[in-house]
């Protein structure tokens, strides 16, 4: 396992889950892939090319392959969906709430690149409203992979879940390795990665990688951070975030994303309603859109780079 | 039209896009589908449209909408040939707070009319403006160029009945018929079957031509016609110009190397 952890983490989530896939249909002669024109970009050429009747693509069109993805679920298939982000959520917000949220037609929606990696192809294509957008549509579960590892671990159990999933992808190749050894893992509970006792940070998908260094460099000057992995943004696990606020006084949390509606968002509504809330800052996208570059451009501007995580724990403790 | 100069004009373009693409380096670039719409843009901005690089945003200006966003680097390539933009701008591609990015940002000072980039948006932003310039009784003309797999997408033909429907004759349609999309050849992936006479059918007046051939093209934006919108199925090569690129898809979206970048240059 460690050594695919180092290959997979090499790869990219792309490209794992391209991998993931072939093991899968394996196991599953039940399963459909869907795409809209981009096999490669989602490392399903293999997959493709040797499982050519579980795999439908139904041209560059995002709206079909929602309704063409809950008509094969409605017939009894296992169905993974996959584009680019923005293509996969937004394009296609419609025949998302009607067809699988509304009818309950249950697929797995993989969106490729999203957050901030393709920087530098402007924002049509970086996402960062994917999250807020499907938060809103009821019977959808939305889960954010820290890293190739957890996509792993995330696929094997999405296919039997009781909703459909939303799986959001970010980072591009040689993404970081979050989780190097086994752990157990369950859809709608977070996972602490870190203890510490002043402050809590709180993150999902790759960025969590800036946290933990974030944290290391604050250990340095004596805050012990705790850095917990929430990858499932929906459901939300409120028993994690009602703990950190009775035992911290602070809470960050860090998204690639618009801090309206996303991580920073579900945590809020939770500490709402505590009693024994604690202060909360959310880090992320602070709701505009930014000019293009590359992705460490990007997470700098947004506050999402290691040094201005540590600013923001520094200005608040 | 001045046949020498326009085609000076083409192949200037085309090395302004492999210059760029170059330039970006591992940052890659989308290469094929920027060379196979060259020639048209080539005729447009030598010959057709009425722009004014001192006068860039004049609200009588005809109107580019370059549909399938990826392939900007012919748009800017135009821009650079027309000093609209300077090569030093191009060498910027990609590069963080650029103006130029892997899609056209809108940027009406620099001549970029819309942001585009997520395909199957841009005609119906030029039906827009097309009326608009009718109600407004302006006399500019909307182009709006689009990819043959972009015609994937729903949206493309919704906003193809809305053009034919509202008669609008001041609105020219064309598709870049490369014959190919990201991940391999539109037949295989999606397959398109008789473009023009889908077109037809919509309510369109029609054309099918070579579109590498700078006079054809020009001559085809120069007919009259009255109540329709215009669609021009341009068959083209995807990569023209580069022979190892030429009907290639892998370099649908690729990086160009060193080592490429000068073979290149010597068979261009
Ligand atoms: C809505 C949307 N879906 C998918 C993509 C990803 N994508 C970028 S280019 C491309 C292929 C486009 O093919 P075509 O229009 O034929 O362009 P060309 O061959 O001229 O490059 C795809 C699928 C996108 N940019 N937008
Ligand atoms: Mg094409």
């Amino acid at each position: 396992m460690e050594k695919n952890i180092k290959l997979w983490s090499s790869l990219g989530m792309r490209a794992t889950f391209g991998l993931i896939a072939l093991d899968l249909v394996k196991k599953n002669p039940n399963l459909i892939i869907t795409t809209s024109d981009v096999s490669t970009s989602a490392g399903l050429d293999r997959f493709k090319n040797q499982f050519p009747e579980n795999y439908i693509d139904v041209g560059i069109a995002e709206q079909n392959l929602i309704g063409v993805s809950a008509g094969l679920s409605s017939e009894g298939y296992d169905v993974i969906s996959t584009t680019f982000s923005p293509f996969q959520t937004l394009r296609c917000c419609e025949q998302i709430k009607v067809n699988l949220g509304y009818m309950k037609n249950k697929i797995c929606m993989v969106g490729l690149a999203s957050g901030l990696v393709l920087g530098n192809l402007g924002f049509t294509h970086c996402s960062i409203e994917d999250i807020g957008t499907l938060r809103s549509i009821p019977n959808i579960s939305i889960v954010v992979p820290s890293d190739p590892f957890e996509l792993y671990k995330l696929l094997n159990k999405a296919i039997s879940y009781e909703d459909s999933i939303y799986i959001r992808l970010t980072s591009g190749a040689n993404s970081k390795i979050i989780n190097s050894k086994d752990y157990d893992f369950k859809i709608g509970k977070a996972v602490e990665i870190l203890k510490g006792e002043d402050v809590v940070i709180i993150g999902n998908g790759n960025i969590l990688h800036n946290c933990l260094e974030a944290a290391k460099q604050l250990k340095e000057k004596e805050i012990n951070c705790t850095v917990i992995n929430c990858h499932t943004i929906k459901p939300i696990d409120k028993d994690m975030v009602k703990d950190a606020a009775e035992n911290n006084r602070l809470i960050i949390t860090v998204e690639e994303h618009n801090i309206i509606g996303g991580l920073g968002s579900a945590v809020a509504e939770v500490l709402s309603e505590e009693k024994n809330s604690c202060k909360l800052i959310r880090l992320g996208a602070n709701d505009f859109y930014s000019s293009g570059g590359s992705y460490d451009y990007l997470k700098n501007i947004y506050g999402l780079s290691i040094e201005k995580i540590i600013k923001t724990v520094l200005s608040n403790f | 039209m001045n046949l020498k100069k326009t085609k000076l004009f083409a192949e200037n373009i085309r090395k302004n896009i492999l210059f760029t693409a170059h330039k970006a380096g591992s940052k890659s670039a989308h290469i094929g589908g920027a060379l196979s719409v060259a020639d048209i843009f080539a005729v447009l901005y030598s010959d057709i449209l009425r722009i004014n690089k001192k006068k860039i945003q004049d609200e009588n200006r005809d109107r580019l909408i370059l549909s399938k966003g990826h392939a900007c680097l012919a748009l800017y390539s135009a821009l650079a040939q027309k000093k609209i933009i300077s090569k030093k701008d191009l060498e910027t591609f990609e590069s963080d707070d650029s103006n130029l990015l892997g899609h056209p940002i809108m940027n009406k000072s620099i001549g970029i009319e819309f942001s585009t980039g997520s395909l199957g948006m841009g005609l119906s932003l030029g039906i827009g403006v097309a009326i608009a310039a009718k109600k407004k009784k302006k006399k500019f003309k909307v182009f709006v160029i689009l990819g043959d797999g972009e015609c994937n997408e729903g949206s493309v033909w919704e906003s193809v009945l809305c053009a034919g429907h509202f008669k609008l004759d001041n609105l020219f349609i064309i598709v870049d018929r490369n014959n190919f999309q990201q991940t391999g050849e539109n037949k295989s992936i999606m397959d398109l079957k008789n473009l023009k006479s889908k077109f037809k059918s919509f309510g369109c007046e029609t054309f099918e031509i070579n579109g590498h051939n700078l006079k054809e093209i020009y001559k085809t934006l120069n007919l009259k016609t009255k109540n329709k919108p215009r669609a021009i199925v341009a068959n083209t090569i995807k990569g023209k110009g580069v022979q190892m690129f030429e009907k290639d898809n892998n370099w649908h979206h690729s990086i160009i190397t060193n080592t490429t970048y000068k073979n290149i240059l010597k068979n261009l």
